[in-house]
């Protein structure tokens, strides 16, 4: 289960049940009016925008998965930039990073924070 | 201390080498270095000349780093040539005028091509083969020529007669000895190679003097020989031996040899102590030494002598060559004839492979001499060593020429038992303990780094093997492993992981994880251990384990464009397509408002296509019979073809019919990067098969195949593997080079880069593909075989199965699609907005 220490959630949405992700790949999901990757390792789970700045497209969640030094991270699919899956981080390019969104696993489903 | 001037004649090979000599040992401290360079361009690798014909242009032959000659204040002048020296008030004066002092003379003036005095010579249509200049002429004409002849049957005609069969002109040799390579080999090696170059579609004719060449308008037409046989051509080169440049140095009173050459000394100096002469134009012991690498050697002593005279000597050279004619390898090294008093030889002829293999060893059988080696050289750098070195043969000197032995190991000579002082490249008189040395004192790692800091293996290339044994020996002393891995996760090459998957029979990435790798992998490790997985054991590539392994691209089983939309084409074997089928995709097009462009590889390419949308176009598709065309994957894109002789008034086979064919065999197959191929039904080659992985053409007897072709950033042309196949052969020969790449390429290594990188090269590659060299092709064959049977539709298996067609909708939680994307319209046609159409009214914001 993932920690998370960003702004205070005033509500969590329930996205799907953690059993619809495909161990190691990501989905798409439309929270708040706003498109948030998550992604599934293992029984952990990430969230990130789904918006690649580099190519200004919304591919995120279909980025291959894994780590770089034990750094949880997805490259991006059109130009494989990698993000760091819990700062947002752009790992091939300090000025550049993606917001990240509070996520949690509760009675097998996924739910994401709204702050 | 005023600086002396230094006048160097020529900026041929040797010109050059001494300049950087000079360079290298600071000497540009004490001299003024001038040059006149006759030729419109600095010194080129004129060894390498040929190359011009495989598309290497003047710059890649360039032996002058740019701004060299500037940043050590050497001047040159291009294009202009030395006429006159004269000695007493010591000016040398140039034919565009230039006059200038000299303190030292250095004369690198080469040589020229012997045109034998031949009635009708100098028709139009007659070329010698020296300069860049020489082989753009030759090019031009090869154009509109059919046949070509070439003039001498040595070393450079060879090269010569291979640029012309490469230009696709009918080739013959003329050579005036009973035998081809006159100098290098015997008769019985002549006519082994004779019978090899026949065989590769040269004809050759020995015992030929030619007493005319009849032109017809001007240009050459037939060639008539003094037995009174003709022959008619287009075009013939002269390549009957060169001669030195010596008439500068007659022309100011030097003492020249009976047959031409400049006399020089140890020193290289001439019968002027001021006037030096080396490459060559230079006559030391009666003798012209017509390679480079005796001409370096002079160049170094030249150097040596003028800085600190007393010092380094020239003694002779050796002239032991290897070279790869027509592609048959040809070594003749050290006393090749057995010329010294009560040697022997040993003798291997072996008519099935078309080799011959001769040891020329001393009286006792103690010390190897010299040999002849043809149709396969490999051993070459080997025995050159023991003949160098004079290492003391084992008792059976026979086992030198033969594969080991059942239960024992041959005789081979460890690069560890050299001596420091062996000669490991001959080209640039490098040796062992030089290699030895860079490679520890600056931690070199790889080959490429020890040839451009040794200069080891940049001439002909034949120590190339011995240098890495060196490398590896070295590393392994030092305890450095030599990297491979292909990325943090995996300690392991592609090709180790494709043996480990196959031999433990791991069937999921997890597993190979566990295993043998640490972390959870990335974007390197999971689309190649996925695309082995695939290429091993065919399973469907969304199975779940498989899944999270794939790029987008395979992932959702189409290619994504830079806007996360895709794009979706559909198999088209052959490029052949029923209207009805045209219809079809016409339809899916105008239903779904996809863009639409025919690709260069004969098939539709629709794009723009929704993550959402691609499960219902492809149900449309499938529904109609149409097939994934795997463009998304690193597999078998399309078999281009032509009409061939169904419809062509050229066609001599069915080309359209066997690309089908091949494209249905292969459909599917999952490689180390994407495969192309092409038949053409003749030698017009209108499908382009030359440029392609594997490529097919259709000849009156059969077809001919060419592998290892490539377009893209570095275009390559495909290379003739066999001739002449009938249509089972020619799939066995397929099956088993496409499933050898499987299984030893890195990954994303296109079958171009892969066969560059083989050592052995093509010739290697036939022995595995054609010979079985390694027996494996039975395995191979069975391999593909059960690739071929257990091929399955991806599109068609995903749209069967509703919980994968949950991962394309687009939001988990939401219906509906991407509410980002637009489209913007253009030559009736949509495409995405660039973004500064992103804000306008113009863009349309997706249905
Ligand atoms: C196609 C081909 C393939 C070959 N393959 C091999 C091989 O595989 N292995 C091998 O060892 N050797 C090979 N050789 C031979 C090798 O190229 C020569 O031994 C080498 O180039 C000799 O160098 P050089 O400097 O003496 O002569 P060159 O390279 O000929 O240079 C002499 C230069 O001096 C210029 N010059 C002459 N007179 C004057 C003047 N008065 N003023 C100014 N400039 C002048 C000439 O124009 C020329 O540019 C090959 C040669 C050819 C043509
Ligand atoms: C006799 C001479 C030739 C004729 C009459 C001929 C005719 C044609 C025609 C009619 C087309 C189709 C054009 C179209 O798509 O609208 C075509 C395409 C093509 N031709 Fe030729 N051609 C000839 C020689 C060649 C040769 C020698 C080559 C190769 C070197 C060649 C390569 C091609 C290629 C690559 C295409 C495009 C195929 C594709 O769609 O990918 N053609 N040719
Ligand atoms: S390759 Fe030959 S058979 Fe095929 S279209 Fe061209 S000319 Fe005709």
């Amino acid at each position: 289960m993932t920690q998370t220490t960003i702004p205070a959630v005033s509500q969590w949405q329930t996205i799907c049940p953690l059993t619809r992700i495909i161990p190691n790949t990501g989905v798409c999901a439309l929270v708040n009016n706003e498109q948030v990757a998550i992604f599934r390792i293992g029984d952990e789970v990430f969230a990130i925008a789904n918006y690649d700045p580099f190519s200004k497209a919304y591919v995120l969640s279909r980025g291959i998965v894994g780590d770089r030094q034990g750094i949880p991270k997805v490259a991006s699919p059109i130009y494989k930039q990698n993000f760091n899956l819990i700062t947002g981080e752009c790992l091939d390019d300090e000025s550049v990073s993606v917001p990240v969104f509070p996520v949690r696993v509760t009675d097998g489903q996924i739910q994401v924070g709204i702050t | 201390m005023k600086k002396k001037n230094l006048v160097v004649i020529g900026n041929g090979m040797v010109g050059h080498k001494f300049l950087q000599c000079m360079i290298d040992k600071g000497a540009t401290a004490d001299w003024n270095l001038i040059t006149f360079c006759e030729e419109p361009r600095m010194a080129y690798d004129r060894v390498n000349l040929s190359g011009f014909f495989l598309g290497k242009t003047a710059d890649d032959l360039s032996l002058v780093e740019p701004d060299l000659y500037k940043n050590n204040n050497i001047q040159i002048h291009i294009g202009d040539r030395a006429s006159t020296i004269d000695r007493t008030s010591k000016i040398i004066t140039s034919a565009n005028g230039v006059s200038v002092n000299y303190d030292k003379v250095v004369l690198a003036t080469g040589s020229y091509p012997f045109v034998p005095p031949i009635k009708g010579k100098d028709a139009d249509g007659t070329f010698v083969y020296r300069t860049i200049e020489d082989l753009e002429a030759m090019s031009a004409h090869a154009k509109k020529s059919k046949v070509g002849v070439v003039v001498g049957g040595g070393l450079l005609g060879l090269e010569c007669a291979n640029a012309l069969k490469n230009m696709g002109l009918e080739t013959h040799v003329v050579e005036f000895a009973p035998r081809l390579m006159p100098v290098q080999v015997d008769d019985v090696g002549g006519a082994v190679l004779k019978d090899q170059i026949e065989a590769l579609g040269v004809k050759v004719h020995v015992n030929k003097s030619t007493t005319e060449i009849v032109n017809e308008n001007g240009t050459v037409h037939k060639m008539v020989f003094a037995d009174g046989s003709e022959l008619q051509t287009d075009m013939i080169v002269f390549s009957a031996g060169i001669r030195p440049r010596d008439d500068i140095a007659r022309d100011c009173g030097l003492v020249v040899g009976d047959r031409g050459g400049i006399v020089v000394n140890e020193a290289c100096q001439t019968s002027d102590p001021d006037i030096h002469a080396i490459g060559e134009c230079a006559l030391y012991e009666n003798r012209i030494y017509g390679l480079v690498a005796p001409g370096y050697t002079m160049a170094t002593v030249a150097a040596d002598h003028l800085c600190e005279p007393e010092s380094n000597q020239f003694t002779g050279a050796d002239m032991s060559t290897k070279l790869k004619l027509l592609g048959v390898d040809v070594a003749s090294f050290g006393d090749a004839f057995a010329k010294t008093p009560g040697s022997k030889e040993i003798a291997i002829k072996d008519s099935i492979n078309g080799t011959y293999k001769k040891l020329v060893v001393n009286e006792s059988g103690s010390l190897l001499l010299g040999g002849i080696l043809i149709g396969d050289a490999s051993a070459y750098g080997n025995l050159l060593q023991l003949v160098q070195n004079a290492i003391v043969l084992p008792p059976h000197p026979e086992d030198l020429l033969m594969p080991p032995r059942e239960g024992g190991s041959s005789f081979s000579m460890g690069v560890e038992s050299l001596p420091d002082t062996a000669q490991i490249c001959s080209c640039n008189n490098v040796t062992k303990a030089q290699i030895c040395t860079a490679i520890q004192d600056q931690g070199l790692t790889d080959i490429g780094a020890v040839k451009k800091c040794t200069n080891a293996g940049t001439g002909c290339g034949g120590c190339v093997p011995l240098v890495t044994d060196l490398l590896k020996a070295e590393l392994k002393a030092a305890g450095i492993e030599v990297k491979k891995d292909i990325c943090e996760h995996f300690a392991f090459s592609r090709q180790e992981l494709y043996s480990l998957i196959r031999t433990h029979q791991i069937k999921t990435f997890d597993e190979l994880l566990d295993r043998h790798g640490s972390g959870s992998g990335c974007e390197i490790c999971k689309p190649a251990i996925g695309s082995i997985l695939a290429s091993a054991w065919n399973d469907y590539v969304l199975t779940p384990t498989h899944a999270g392994l794939q790029d987008t691209n395979d992932a959702f089983l189409a290619n994504i464009q830079k806007d996360g939309t895709y794009s979706v084409i559909p198999r088209i074997p052959g490029g052949e397509i029923t209207p009805n089928m045209l219809i079809v995709i016409g339809e899916v097009a105008r239903d779904f408002n996809l863009y639409t462009k025919i690709t260069g590889g004969q098939r539709i390419d629709l794009l723009g296509a929704r993550v959402d949308q691609l499960p219902l176009i492809w149900a449309r598709l499938v529904n109609a019979g149409f097939e994934s065309g795997h463009a998304y994957g690193k597999a078998l894109r399309t078999v281009k073809s032509c009409v061939g002789s169904t419809w062509c008034r050229f066609g001599v086979q069915d080309s359209t019919s066997l690309a089908i064919e091949i494209e249905l065999r292969y459909r599917g197959l999952r490689a180390p990067h994407k495969l192309k191929s092409a038949v053409s039904g003749c030698t017009r080659e209108c499908a382009e098969a030359q440029s392609k992985d594997f490529g097919i053409i259709a000849t009156e007897k059969g077809w001919n195949l060419y592998v290892c072709g490539n377009g893209g950033i570095r275009p390559q042309h495909a290379q003739l593997i066999a001739e002449d196949l009938d249509k089972e052969t020619l799939i066995q020969y397929i099956d088993r080079f496409l499933m050898f790449y499987i299984r030893t390429a890195n990954r994303l290594e296109r079958t171009a880069t892969w066969l560059n990188k083989m050592e052995g090269g093509l010739d290697y590659l036939k022995q595995v593909v054609i010979h079985d060299s390694l027996g494996i092709c039975a395995e191979l064959e069975a391999e593909m075989a059960y690739q071929v049977q257990t091929y399955a539709c991806e599109w068609k298996a995903t749209i069967a199965d509703p919980e994968k067609l949950q991962r394309f909708n687009h939001f988990v939680n939401v219906d509906g699609p991407d509410p980002s994307l637009m489209r913007v319209e253009e030559r009736g046609q949509v495409r995405p907005p660039f973004d500064h159409e992103r804000s306008k009214e113009r863009s349309v914001v997706m249905p």
